[in-house]
């Protein structure tokens, strides 16, 4: 396989866009990716969407988003991971480059919750479970997330303990542009806040928003950020018959095959982008991940090891619950900030000396993960 | 907007009915903790809009000191009408003695009725069609029991009559603007008992847009700046929304807070910015420059600047809205269920 590097990162602020459509939010981001790598000689797209066919009634939007570019003829596809979708997409992009297939590949990720109502929202976010044993109930996926978070608090852990999880990415989104909530938040908010689903507060949920983010990836040269690990694992669909609810067997296979794709261990990442759309689903991917030990990630979130000085920064720019999760875009933006960090391009949220930087995202309850690992050319 | 002939208020009058339900009950009753505002107005179960606007007008008429019959139109705005099909204004303008040689009509645009009446009534006697013409904005306010409207969907209202500015005119019209998109926030089909909305779309896109519009039409219109006001009075659907456009749009805390009832009273819909101006009124003196707008969903906004005359010291005795905010019993959320008809006997 080639080695493949990201050439050109677009982001645009994860907001409420109530006057753009969804075509319009991707086209921002892909030309601001486009632009920043300096080409427009890409040969193929690579969509990552979510809820597109239920909020925007909108399918087909590989064809929708190279018409909206102004590029018309591209061979191009949609992405649907769940709420992983962005960081699959990312993965095929890779593979696309890797395998010599393709020479420059866009592939970005976009969503546009605000154009329903939170009830549809809600119920988006369940059709990434099994409708036929699961969703039919009527649980929603702050439901079944909260059933972990309770036999998380029986083994392991204190409410306020979990919440930090939340905490810790208020503080790391202050001042960042892109952040859709950059402000802090105390603990005593998050645990006064409403509940959402028994234990788990209104404040320890990410929010409801609009985004897009694009990469452009070429095979890699001698400078820049390289793809060294990509993986994608998937997990049979229900939480019920998994044979430990807790531990996350997505993430731990993603990773483990990303980490020796890289050559890299736990202890060799410099930071990591984690999909807490929860902050349950945050403490378990930690562990999931192996940068805290199984029951110990609270631990972590609790110091501060994953601050930007500390031993794992996690988080970096706010993660899904202050910088924003756009669903199918979200994927992408974790790995878009992996790699402005890698770059040293990341600003009052640079982590010093960042060489290797992990993003992992899932969908439903972790039934599908994807594990992303990139690294700073060089090292 | 300017009038041929100068227009103003000759009289004004605004009701809050005697029941208050407090956000703590609507918490208790749902295992919530929002408080948009403090409590809200309830009706008693022999009040509708049209007793409202009926309290309201024999008021604006009282103040006005004018002989009733000489009103020329009753227009009552509101979104809560009693029934589907037959006008509140011709029970209005029969009980303060207007009728028969009257135009009457209901008008609808969400909690913007109150004020665009009122924009006919200044159309009607700027153009000299009119001697006299009265405004109403009432509303008893739908809200869906455990909806974000049910913390503020009030009852109450204000009446404004507008003559041709005269050493009786309280406060006379400098201008007016009408700022209107088509922006589906919050509606109520036919037959439906609770309006819907879009949630937060009902904030950035909505209110604040077209408030915001409006505002800087009307004061591009005139070259004012918002320190030329002593005054100024936002559509008030709760207590965060005035107090933020405000600030945004250059007003201070202290140019709103006189005219900030909801606090108190709730979102009393198409009677809301009608009311923060009647309380303005109340303790306004004259030279006073005051600004006002209103916000009604679907979407738009009216504003107008009115100028505090002599005549509002002399005529403003008697009861007054304060008094009717004063004035006030709390109920259970049952007791208030049983006010509002959501159960029958």
């Amino acid at each position: 396989m080639r080695r493949v590097a990201v050439a050109g990162v677009g982001l645009i602020p994860v907001k409420e866009y109530w006057d753009r459509s969804l075509q319009s939010l991707f086209a921002e981001a892909a030309l601001k990716a486009l632009k920043d790598a300096g080409t427009d000689k890409v040969d193929s797209v690579y969509v990552a969407n979510m809820s597109g066919s239920f909020m925007q009634d909108q399918i087909n939007m590989g064809a929708l988003v190279t018409d909206s570019l102004g590029r018309p003829g591209l061979p191009a596809v949609r992405v649907e991971a769940g709420a992983a979708s962005g960081g699959v997409a990312f993965h095929e992009a890779v593979k696309a480059v890797a395998s010599g297939y393709s020479e420059c590949v866009l592939v970005g990720g976009a969503e546009k919750m605000s154009d329903v109502l939170p009830e549809a929202a809600t119920t988006a976010l369940v059709m990434s479970e099994e409708q036929e044993y699961t969703a039919y109930t009527g649980v929603t996926q702050a439901g079944l997330s909260a059933m972990l978070h309770r036999l998380y608090l029986d083994l392991y852990a204190e409410p306020a303990q979990v919440g930090m999880m939340a905490v810790k990415g208020h503080d790391h989104s202050v001042g960042c542009k892109h952040a859709q909530y950059p402000f802090r938040m105390s603990i005593d908010r998050a645990m006064d806040s409403p509940m959402e689903a028994d234990p788990i507060h209104m404040m320890e949920c990410s929010g409801v928003g609009d985004g897009a983010a694009a990469m452009v990836l070429v095979p890699a040269a001698d400078s820049g950020v390289e793809v060294v690990g990509s993986a994608v694992a998937t997990d049979c669909c229900s939480l019920a018959i998994r044979r430990d609810p807790l531990i996350f067997e997505s993430v731990r296979r993603a990773a483990e095959k990303a980490y020796s794709m890289a050559g890299v261990k736990p202890d060799d990442i410099d930071l990591a982008e984690v999909h807490d759309d929860f902050t349950i689903n945050g403490i378990l991917s930690l562990e999931a991940l192996g940068l805290a030990g199984w029951g110990e990630a609270t631990k972590l979130v609790a110091g501060n090891a994953t601050d930007k000085d500390g031993k794992i920064p996690t988080n970096t720019f706010g993660g899904l619950k202050a910088r924003g999760h756009p669903l199918g875009a979200t994927g992408l933006y974790q790995v878009a900030e992996v790699a402005l960090q890698l770059r040293g391009a990341a600003g009052d949220h640079q982590v010093p000396g960042a060489e290797v930087g992990l993003a992992q995202s899932m969908g439903g309850m972790a039934s599908v993960s994807a594990v992303n690992i990139l690294r700073r050319f060089g090292v | 907007m300017k009038t041929l002939r100068q227009v103003g208020i000759v009289g004004y009058g605004a009701y809050v009915p005697m029941y208050r339900l407090n956000a703590a009950e609507i918490n208790r009753m749902w295992g919530t903790s929002g408080a948009p505002v403090e409590e809200k107005s309830v009706v008693a179960l022999d009040e509708d809009t049209v007793t409202i606007s009926v309290e309201c007008a024999k008021q604006a008429v009282r103040r006005a000191r004018i002989d009733p019959s000489l009103i020329g139109a009753v227009y009552v705005g509101t979104e809560s009408k009693p029934y589907a099909v037959k006008p509140s204004g011709t029970i209005v303008a029969e009980a303060i003695g207007a009728t028969p040689s009257v135009s009457t009509a209901d008008y609808e645009f969400a909690c913007k009725a109150g004020t665009e009446a009122m924009q006919t009534c200044i159309g009607l006697v700027g153009s000299g069609m009119q001697r006299y013409a009265m405004a109403i904005g009432a509303d008893t306010a739908q809200g869906r029991p455990a909806d974000a409207l049910e913390y503020t969907a009030a009852c109450g209202g204000a009446a404004y009559i507008f003559a041709e500015r005269s050493a009786e005119t309280v406060a006379y019209l400098e201008a007016s603007y009408s700022y209107v998109t088509d922006t589906p926030d919050f509606w109520r089909r036919a037959k439906e008992m609770y309006p819907r909305h879009g949630n937060r779309f009902t904030g950035e896109p909505a209110y604040f847009k077209h408030i915001t519009g409006a505002t800087k039409g009307l004061l591009k219109e005139t070259g004012y700046g918002p320190e030329e006001f002593k005054y100024a009075v936002f559509h008030q659907p709760n207590t965060k929304f005035p107090i933020t456009v405000a600030r945004s749009l250059g007003f201070s805390v202290d140019q709103i807070n006189p005219g900030l009832v909801v606090g108190k009273v709730g979102n009393t819909y198409a009677g809301s910015s009608p009311m923060g101006l009647a309380a303005t009124l109340d303790v306004a003196e004259p030279g006073d420059r005051i600004f006002m707008v209103s916000y009604g969903s679907g979407s738009g906004s009216d504003a107008f600047i009115f100028t505090a005359q002599d005549a509002l010291r002399d005529k403003r005795g008697g009861p007054n809205l304060k008094g009717f905010i004063d004035r006030k019993r709390n109920v259970d959320y049952a007791t208030y269920l049983r006010h509002r008809g959501q159960i029958i006997q």
